[in-house]
């Protein structure tokens, strides 16, 4: 721990800091979220670096609480970090009110804890963009947040590597009135654009949350029959 | 200090009624057995849907209800929108357990109207919380109420009987509790609206 700041402005008014964790975040496997009328869905890449690496030991979706889910793109270690503080404060609120947390508050509780790291002494920003997805009272939820504290609701979006090419074909795709069935493919079919190589189920990781207010994060099996769909 | 909890005396009632609730609280604020005054408010309205009646200390009856207060408004503010009832419930039993070894002498009673459904929560000192079905008592003149409420309350009473029972309940325990009394406050809620009445007791 220092006592001075390690983000600082420059003279044009950025925080380059943050800039730095923006561009991490964009060398990051691709994420990508779609809400539809009645759930949210959540796609991931995980392309693993070697053949040698235990696939199912790596999760890149975190569940927050039974009705939240959250993936990232960026550096995984900070995303971890991150989802534990969130799961923290899910429980804490839970013990103060015994009520299911809604998404906007945990993701602007998420968010103090990441604006602090930009203005904190001695430490740096967090490397990772957050993908919140969940169902509550209110209805479906789908919000990123950055390393920079911002954060913002979608309708569909995607962080990442593709984020701008897959971003460009869910413009052309979303329509207000999806169901859930077709958020999932079609957010398939946006992580398929841009994928190096063959997209399996074991190279992706797919969660879903519909009505029931459950988040489930589908095994292969499940997302093998959503990509025999696509063909 | 032999019976915080007496020091100043004073009682509350809370009761179920059909998509209705009832509250009711006596009057007196006194140092043992003197008399301060006559006025003092131990029913407060949370939120449209929501009554706190708090009994104990009066000290912590008022620092309870204004921490209360901060915490709905915060709540309000912050979450954007209102709280249930249920949540409320929950909230005291935390805000109770928070002062586990230095606690806030006071024995609540919330009740409350969630999508018209009537709410009832009673707690000890350090928020252990009871849901129930029918009424609670709280205060000094307690142990009063509850054999007058036991012959007087049926289920599913309508907002108007409820207020003639709940009073009723209250003005007999409190005559016969010399720390309780000096007049009674009756609240009866419904979706519609929130009727106060104030009623008379033994004088004394």
């Amino acid at each position: 721990m220092t006592d001075f700041a390690l983000t600082t402005f420059s003279s044009k008014g950025k925080l380059l800091q943050i800039e730095y964790a923006l561009n991490a975040v964009a060398k990051g496997d691709t994420a990508i979220g779609i809400k539809a009328k009645n759930g949210v869905v959540l796609v991931v890449e995980k392309k693993q670096s070697s053949i040698l690496i235990e696939e199912s030991s790596v999760q890149k979706i975190a569940l927050l609480t039974d009705n939240v889910a959250a993936t990232y793109a960026g550096l995984g270690p900070d995303f971890r970090v991150l989802s534990q503080q969130a799961r923290k404060l899910v429980k804490k609120y839970d013990l103060k009110y015994q009520e299911e947390i809604f998404v906007q508050t945990l993701s602007r509780e998420l968010a103090e804890d990441v604006q602090i790291a930009t203005q904190r002494g001695g430490i740096r920003p967090f490397g990772v963009s957050i993908l919140i997805a969940g169902y509550d009272e209110e209805g479906p939820h789908l919000v990123q947040l950055d390393p920079s504290g911002a954060y913002y609701s979608w309708k569909a979006t995607a962080i990442g590597k593709q984020a701008k090419n897959a971003k460009a074909f869910l413009e052309k795709r979303y329509n207000a009135d999806m169901e859930i069935e077709d958020a999932i493919n079609t957010a398939l079919l946006t992580l398929k654009e841009g994928f190096e190589g063959q997209i399996t189920p074991t190279n992706i990781e797919v969660g879903v949350i519909r009505d029931d207010h459950v988040f489930r994060i589908l095994p292969p099996s499940q997302v093998k029959d959503y990509l025999e769909e696509l063909e | 200090m032999s019976g915080i909890f007496e020091y100043n005396g004073g009682s509350i009632v809370g009761m179920k009624g059909k998509n209705c609730i009832a509250m009711a609280c006596d009057r007196r604020f006194g140092q043992q057995m003197s008399t301060i005054t006559t006025n003092y408010q131990k029913v407060f309205k949370i939120q449209d849907n929501i009554l706190l009646a708090l009994s104990g200390l009066n000290s912590d009856i008022h620092t309870f209800y204004a921490l209360m207060e901060k915490e709905i408004n915060l709540y309000n503010l912050k979450e954007n929108r209102k709280m249930k009832p249920t949540t409320f419930a929950n909230l005291v039993a935390s805000a109770l357990y928070e002062r586990r070894f230095g606690p806030f002498f006071v024995t609540p009673i919330v009740a409350g109207l969630e999508n018209g459904k009537p709410i009832l929560a009673t707690y000890d000192s350090i928020g252990c919380k009871s849901d129930l079905d029918d009424f609670q008592v709280g205060g000094t003149g307690g142990n009063y109420i509850y054999g007058a409420c036991e012959a007087f309350f049926k289920p599913d009473l309508s907002p108007e009987e409820l207020e003639e029972v709940i009073g009723q309940s209250l003005v007999s325990g409190c005559d016969r509790d010399s720390l309780s009394g000096w007049g009674g406050v009756v609240y009866v809620l419904t979706e519609q609206k929130l009727t106060v009445k104030i009623l008379k007791t033994k004088q004394t």
